[in-house]
């Protein structure tokens, strides 16, 4: 029992003192390769991470919004029909939104105003989230000025910079009175921008999502599953199209590692017909490169992914977050809860780290099978 | 003793150019002796060597091994000659093994690691106990007097030096023969002398001693039982 054991321990330190002998092609390898894992983990970990808040952030939404819809575009809604919306049965409470998206052109950039009923929340003033702070340069207490739907100026106090936790939502965020809202975007009084619904039962949600069609034909009831679809695709829209991007460097790095791999040099060669000479058998001789070229992925993959995880969470995605944060110039700045998804990261490990260790293997075996004199003579 | 039977080999036998290295050789190579392969480069030494050493096959004919340890390889007994010929590789691994022990015209060692690790390197996939193996070691190289050189990277080594190493990983498994090839090719007249008494001493210990070569320090030693001449691929003299 000890001898085989003994056997895999000598080979596998032989693998070593032959990976530590051929430093600089090795090194530059395991560079390339990190660095592939790097970007592809980094990806994973931040759409991962993104998800998760957009899931956490969306159990506080109501179970289903109500829009009107005229011409197949989002209307206002009258808020009169809340009060018949409310009178379905499993209706627990309708609650009438007035919100809308602001263009500020100092900034470039659009803020989502809403209407809050907090009752802390005083006329003329306002709570901004701290994308809006930072963009603007304010803190509380200061003024901002928007313009109001006529041209003309509007001052507004900042009493509350909201709490960094809900930056990925709230980054862009304006909240005011509903008197406010009115008065900037001369919204009509009776008129909501939708309507929020909460069931006592979700069950039932369908169901009464039926009935307000029947009895406004010209609404559009959309469900909280749907917003957290939504969510989840544009979420993976955007991983998509970077796995996209990333397909050509994994390209390259399939090209790069295939010519090393498989480049077995001279030397390398002429090492096996030694090795065999000396008594070494074939299988031997490829547990030797397995372990070498085992050492090699499990280095890259382990530093790439602990490289990710420091990137995405200690320093929230700096290299991409432009690329994969939102559509405002208001760049949400947060810190990341980790969220590991062993599913995926599996995946990224067979799809890795096996092609690179059946591509060193295979022009091994080929060396490795000959006689050891012909080995040493090519 | 070791005995070729119309022994044949050619190279790119299923191309249009086949090269014939070794032509219809038969052979009875004597046990506990040193025997010797004379006659100029391309004459089929090297190949006759690698036949017999289990590091190639060949196209035509039997090469029987008598005399091999009962624990070569599984059922064979005391006293039965071995035909190797049409044994599978990982047998021919384990007679390659335990049986010869190969020094190399070039010494074959692997550059950038140690003296110490290159003699121990053919024990590695036997799984013998590494601190037994390298005691072992150490104290082959001590007798060829490379004691300072233990933990050098071979390719700091002059050329005695170098082959030296090779003796000693030649002898980590105690083969019943040592092959040699050329082995004074890179060797001044007193390094190959050197070698030579070296060679006596191996043989007076019982090893078979089986050398290819064109040098008269070899082929003329009185060490030499018995003297082989061959050319283009056959025996010409000493058969």
């Amino acid at each position: 029992m000890r001898a085989p054991i003994q056997r895999y321990r000598n080979i596998l330190d032989f693998a070593l003192s032959s990976l530590l002998r051929r430093k600089g092609r090795n090194l530059a390898l395991i560079c390339v390769y990190t660095l592939v894992i790097f970007v592809i983990a980094s990806l994973i970990f931040f759409v991962q991470a993104l998800k998760r808040e957009a899931r956490e952030l969306l159990i506080q939404a109501p179970d289903m919004v109500v829009q009107r819809m005229v011409a197949g575009r989002h209307d206002p809604i009258p808020t009169i029909q809340a009060e018949a919306i409310r009178a379905i049965r499993g209706v627990e409470a309708v609650q009438p939104r007035l919100w809308g998206y602001y263009y500020d052109p100092v900034f470039g950039g659009n803020l989502t105003v809403m209407a809050a009923s907090d009752q802390e929340l005083a006329v003329d003033s306002v709570w901004v989230g701290r994308g809006v702070a930072r963009s603007m340069r304010v803190n509380e207490g200061d003024l901002i000025s928007l313009r109001g739907y006529g041209g003309q100026p509007i001052l507004f106090a900042v009493q509350k910079i909201l709490p960094e936790a809900s930056e990925l939502v709230s980054s862009d965020l304006v909240l005011m009175s509903e008197k406010d809202v009115r008065a900037l975007f001369n919204f009509p009084e009776g008129l909501a921008t939708d309507l929020a619904v909460t069931a006592g039962n979700p069950r039932e949600l369908a169901t009464i999502a039926a009935k307000i069609v029947e009895l406004f034909p010209d609404t559009r009831p959309i469900m909280k599953t749907e917003i957290l679809r939504t969510y989840e695709a544009i979420f993976d829209w955007r991983g998509g199209l970077m796995v996209v991007v990333l397909g050509s460097a994994i390209l390259a790095f399939i090209i790069f590692a295939w010519d090393k791999a498989t480049g077995l040099s001279a030397e390398e060669r002429k090492e096996i017909g030694i090795l065999k000479s000396i008594g070494w058998e074939s299988s031997d001789v490829l547990l030797l490169k397995f372990w070498e070229g085992a050492v090699v992925s499990l280095t890259a993959f382990l530093s790439g992914v602990l490289l990710a995880y420091v990137h995405v969470f200690f320093f929230s995605a700096s290299l991409f977050e432009h690329a994969l944060k939102g559509w405002s110039v208001l760049f949400p700045r947060y810190r990341l809860v980790p969220a590991l998804d062993a599913y995926q990261l599996t995946v990224l490990f067979f799809l890795t780290v096996l092609p690179y260790t059946a591509a060193t293997l295979v022009p091994i075996w080929r060396a490795a099978t000959v006689d050891p004199d012909a080995a040493m003579r090519s | 003793m070791i005995e070729l039977v119309h022994v044949e080999k050619t190279y790119q036998a299923d191309l249009a150019t086949p090269f014939t290295a070794v032509d219809d050789v038969s052979l009875s190579i004597a046990a506990g002796k040193l025997t010797v392969l004379k006659g100029p480069s391309g004459s089929g030494k090297t190949t006759l060597l690698t036949l017999i050493g289990c590091m190639a096959r060949p196209t035509s004919g039997r090469i029987h091994l008598h005399g091999l340890p009962e624990d070569t390889l599984p059922e064979l007994k005391e006293g039965d000659a071995l035909e190797i010929t049409s044994l599978p590789e990982r047998f021919l691994t384990a007679i390659r093994r335990r049986t010869f022990g190969f020094i190399f015209q070039q010494f074959n060692l692997i550059r950038g690691i140690s003296v110490l690790e290159n003699v121990m390197l053919p024990t590695y996939p036997t799984g013998e106990d590494h601190q037994r193996v390298e005691a072992s070691a150490i104290q082959r190289l001590e007798a060829l007097g490379l004691a300072r050189h233990l933990r050098a990277p071979v390719d700091r080594l002059s050329g005695g030096e170098a082959q030296r190493v090779a003796i000693a990983r030649a002898l980590i498994n105690d083969p019943l023969v040592i092959i040699a090839d050329e082995p004074t090719a890179h060797l001044d007249s007193k390094l190959s002398e050197d070698f030579m008494e070296l060679m006596g001493q191996f043989k007076s210990s019982g090893k078979t001693l089986l050398i290819t070569s064109h040098d008269p320090i070899v082929y003329g030693s009185p060490l030499a039982d018995r003297v082989v001449e061959m050319r283009d691929g056959r025996i010409v003299k000493g058969s």
